[in-house]
């Protein structure tokens, strides 16, 4: 039996604390979180208003009225000290994507920071299987690992005050699949049509930390139909098995 | 019925926020001062998280449709029902088709106006508040425009009367506030030794001043950079209102109502629960000074609130038994 992981919990201002597992973007960690977070819920701890589990720590917003530092991080001691990772949800989602061009206006300065072709970039943006690690920033941005190392590329020196939703993008080692358009330093490599959320959709959220990705490339021309349909509450991305 | 008679007010429907979805990228939301929202509720006799109008510091007319019992509370700004000024945080009767003038305010920000009934738009994901960026809750997901009808709950008989309340910028006062100057309490963050020391130094000392870049999302401050001792790649983290982050050579931004759920931006400090009001209240260009606190300096702060918010509901209760 594996021991349980290395912890430690540290205050965020008066009404939050983080759970740390590690420093590193590693999917035994990620499960870790995943399995404190749903113990947490289970446990309804008096005065806590909400979580945000991440790459390798438990986010825990708490009431200050209602609950305090020693008290919370005590009753999370234990909780921590005892939790199951979270098992691999087994659902793996392929997201349809268009690849460059003005869907993706950073493939080609990715690709020269590279010296591959823009092809060479998307073939292996496609050939990895990712895992969400985290959903947050916006409603449904999903933050992805498994970056084929070969194409990480630092952030942009200068964010763009706004980049369109449905964008794919690399920032670092991290990817993702954002949602609704919104401020970022991270790359544009395409855009797909899928909303993972959709607040008149039943259900709302699509994807969930544990589930993974893989991408495919679609052409240009077959955007139009795609975002009809994902605008309908359509899921177009496929949910197969992991 | 109440009618919104301005464009560009950039008003609001706002209660307490949403709370249970951050996991999923759904911040809170909710009014960025929600002690002034709790007073303006108490005021009508509503719960103290009803929905209300929450206007950004701007001017803003509407006409009441049918009569209401309302209250105008927060930034202090003048206001005038059918041209008779009224008392700055206070509750009037309205009659039918009556027009509520509300100036721009000299001394806060954010204003809250709340009907007796609250404001009846849609519970997305449990909240009636605007989440502008993700355009859903609220009144179409949207800012108040010009022509918009909100429906609020029936008027009730035993709310009535004028009588009003002492702001908390006067009563919660902290030392060295002045006109343009506000005091907020600070703890230090999980990366703040991770700051050079003249950097830290700075964080304290400095008179911030509010960018006019900022609104619901955060406050952006201007004033000297900020370095860290070394620069650190960080892995991208939970976020709630009152978060300082500060960018390895930039400056330092408060997050606020609307903030991101997650970010990757070093946190230098959290301003305590108590004095979010605070931040809420300080107009664009006016400034902050951070005072440094511990743990248990911000549960007395929280005490001290909590005793005030007390003592504002036994007054209110006078009031309304006195019939006022």
């Amino acid at each position: 039996m594996a021991l349980p992981a290395a912890f430690r919990i540290r205050p965020c201002g008066d009404a939050a604390l983080t759970v740390e597992f590690g420093d590193t973007v590693d999917p035994d960690l990620n499960a870790q979180v995943l399995g404190l977070d749903a113990d947490v819920a289970a446990a309804k701890l008096p005065g806590v208003v909400e979580t945000i589990p991440t790459y390798r720590s438990l986010f825990v917003q708490y009431d200050p009225v209602a609950a305090d530092f020693a008290s919370l991080s005590q009753a999370l001691q234990s909780l921590a000290e005892n939790a199951k990772p979270h098992a691999a949800s087994g659902r793996c989602w392929r997201i349809p994507v268009v690849y460059g061009g003005e869907m993706g206006f950073d493939l080609e300065d990715v690709a020269r920071t590279h010296g591959m072709s823009p092809s060479e970039i998307a073939k292996r943006h496609q050939a990895a299987t990712y895992r969400i690690y985290m959903i947050g920033f916006t409603p449904g941005f999903a933050y992805l690992g498994g970056l084929d190392q070969s194409i990480a590329t630092p952030r942009r020196a200068a964010p763009r005050a706004v980049t369109p939703p449905g964008a794919i993008m690399i920032g670092g080692v991290q990817a993702c699949v954002q949602c609704q358009a919104a401020p970022s330093g991270w790359h544009v490599l395409g855009r797909t049509p899928m909303r993972n959320f959709l607040p008149s959709r039943e259900p709302m959220f699509l994807m969930a930390p544990g589930d993974n990705v893989r991408f495919h490339a679609i052409e240009l021309r077959d955007w139009p139909a795609l975002e009809r349909d994902a605008a309908r509450g359509l899921p177009v991305a496929e949910l197969v098995s992991a | 019925m109440i009618e919104i008679l301005d464009d560009d007010s950039q008003a609001s429907i706002q209660d307490r926020g949403r709370f249970g979805w951050r996991a999923i990228g759904v911040g809170s939301s909710g009014a960025m001062d929600a002690l002034a929202l709790e007073r303006a509720n108490l005021l009508v006799g509503n719960a103290a998280d009803a929905a209300a109008i929450e206007i950004p510091g701007t001017p803003l007319r509407v006409r009441f449709r049918t009569a209401v019992q309302f209250a105008l509370v927060g930034a202090g700004a003048a206001a005038k029902l059918d041209g008779r000024e009224l008392l700055p945080d206070s509750t009037s009767p309205a009659h039918a088709d009556a027009e509520l003038q509300v100036e721009r305010p000299s001394v806060g920000t954010y204003s809250y106006l709340a009907i007796r009934g609250g404001f009846e738009v849609p519970v997305v994901l449990g909240s009636r508040s605007t989440h502008l960026r993700g355009v859903f809750g609220g009144h179409e997901g949207r800012v108040l425009a010009r022509g918009d009808l909100l429906a609020h709950g029936p008027a009730n008989a035993d709310a009535k009367g004028v009588f009003g309340l002492t702001p908390p910028r006067t009563t919660l006062a902290l030392p060295g506030d002045a006109p343009g100057i506000a005091h907020v309490r600070v703890l230090p963050a999980a990366e703040y030794d991770r700051f050079a020391h003249a950097s830290r130094a700075a964080f304290w000392t400095t008179a911030w001043k509010i960018s006019a870049q900022s609104n619901r999302s955060g406050y952006r401050l201007i004033g000297p950079n900020l370095d860290l001792e070394t620069p650190l790649e960080m892995r991208s983290h939970g976020l709630l209102p009152g978060v300082i982050q500060a960018p390895n050579g930039g400056t330092p931004i408060i997050q606020l109502a609307d903030a991101f759920t997650a970010g990757g931006y070093p946190k230098i400090g959290t301003v305590i629960a108590a004095d979010l009001w605070r931040v809420a209240q300080a107009p664009l260009g006016s400034a902050l000074r951070f005072v440094q606190v511990d743990y248990a300096a911000a549960r007395a702060a929280q005490a001290v609130l909590d005793a005030d918010r007390a003592r504002v509901r036994m007054w209110i209760d006078l009031c309304r038994g006195l019939g006022a």
